[in-house]
């Protein structure tokens, strides 16, 4: 329930030979080597971000069929840092996330798109503060392959944008929140 | 007389006391009033400011004023059972600690990202660090069950003085009420 789960579910993923076909990754928390970053607005005059420090996923792809992936993330929202103590105690408490009533934030996929290129589209379904909304992130592949360890890791970047009325914070006045999102998944 | 003697406690101590009364009262107030603060509220950053700087002001009066009843006779206890003695012994001792553990916690909120606490601009006092996880809402916690705590035995505090003056009619009160 740690974890933010982008999972990129393809309608057509669902025949048992696609879901075969496709390789499972687990996102590198371990190494560090994925990220869940905030960018929101501050009185209309700049940005200021921030970043989700615990979570876990894991997603299974294969370039060869993109609609069949899926990406499950789940997010510990009481490890939000905007490198501010203050704030950070602000926004878990109930002005923002309510980080006791509601301790994880998820993010399930449930279709993707090849866009062409490098270019993926993943609607899911992601639960934040109680409320679950679908939404759209557009990824890009940024690459795949061996890593000099003896594992083999894709990894991928993707935003989106959501607005934190949409989810009942009650600090509406926030807006929008760009989120992105930054994963390598080692194979497993 | 500046000094406590077996009757009467003098007016370091009495003024410490008094003085003490209103801050802890306007910074409970002041706390409770300004965690609900809108942010864009003109009080948003005014407030913590003050709140902390009255709360340092507060800390060092205290130390001062440890250091005075440390080193000074306390005047005596008046009739009354010695188990009641005990008790308000017991009720002064824990007014003190939970004083202490309102500012102690009440710091560590500040300064658990390394930043320190700036005091009415005269200087920052440092930060120690991060010394344990979650320091923030753990200490955020501890500041604000102690502050209610404390409220609840000003009240115990206060019951007990007007017991000691309308039933007992004893001179516990004017014992630190005379300023001059």
């Amino acid at each position: 329930m740690k974890k933010l789960s982008l999972t990129l579910v393809g309608l057509l993923a669902l025949t048992a030979s696609q879901v075969a076909s496709a390789a499972d990754y687990v996102l590198d928390v371990k190494g560090a080597h994925a990220f869940i970053n905030f960018k929101a607005n501050h009185l209309g005059y700049s940005f200021l971000t921030g970043r989700f420090n615990k979570f876990d996923g894991k997603f299974s792809y294969d370039a060869k069929d993109v609609a069949a992936t899926k990406i499950t993330v789940n997010i510990d929202a009481t490890s939000i840092d905007s490198n501010h103590a203050e704030r950070d105690k602000h926004l878990r408490g109930g002005d923002f996330l309510a980080v006791e009533e509601f301790p994880t934030a998820k993010f399930v996929s449930t279709k993707v798109t090849d866009k062409g290129g490098d270019k993926v589209e993943v609607v899911g379904d992601f639960t934040l503060h109680g409320v679950t909304n679908s939404i759209t992130i557009d990824a890009t592949k940024i690459g795949e392959g061996k890593d000099p360890w003896g594992g083999y890791r894709a990894g991928f970047a993707g935003t989106t944008t959501i607005d934190v009325s949409d989810y009942d914070f009650k600090a509406g006045w926030v807006g929008k929140i760009e989120l992105e999102l930054l994963i390598e998944g080692i194979k497993q | 007389m500046l000094k406590n003697t077996d009757e009467q406690f003098g007016l370091i101590s009495t003024y410490i006391h008094w003085i003490s009364a209103v801050m802890v009262f306007s910074l409970f107030a002041l706390g409770f009033w300004m965690v609900d603060l809108n942010y864009y509220s003109e009080w948003y950053r005014e407030a913590p400011y003050y709140h902390k700087a009255f709360g340092l002001t507060l800390f060092s009066l205290t130390l001062i004023r440890i250091i005075w009843k440390l080193s000074n006779k306390t005047p005596k206890d008046l009739g009354g059972k010695k188990v009641e003695h005990k008790l308000a012994k017991l009720a002064h001792l824990a007014l003190y600690g939970l004083l202490l553990l309102i500012m102690f916690s009440g710091y560590l909120i500040s300064t658990a990202d390394g930043r320190g606490i700036e005091l009415f601009n005269l200087f920052t006092v440092p930060s120690m660090g991060e010394l344990f996880a979650n320091q923030e809402d753990l200490a955020g916690e501890v500041h604000e069950i102690a502050a209610y705590t404390i409220m609840a035995m000003v009240v115990l505090h206060v019951l007990a003085a007007l017991k000691h003056h309308f039933i007992d009619k004893d001179e516990t009160i004017k014992r630190i009420t005379k300023f001059k």
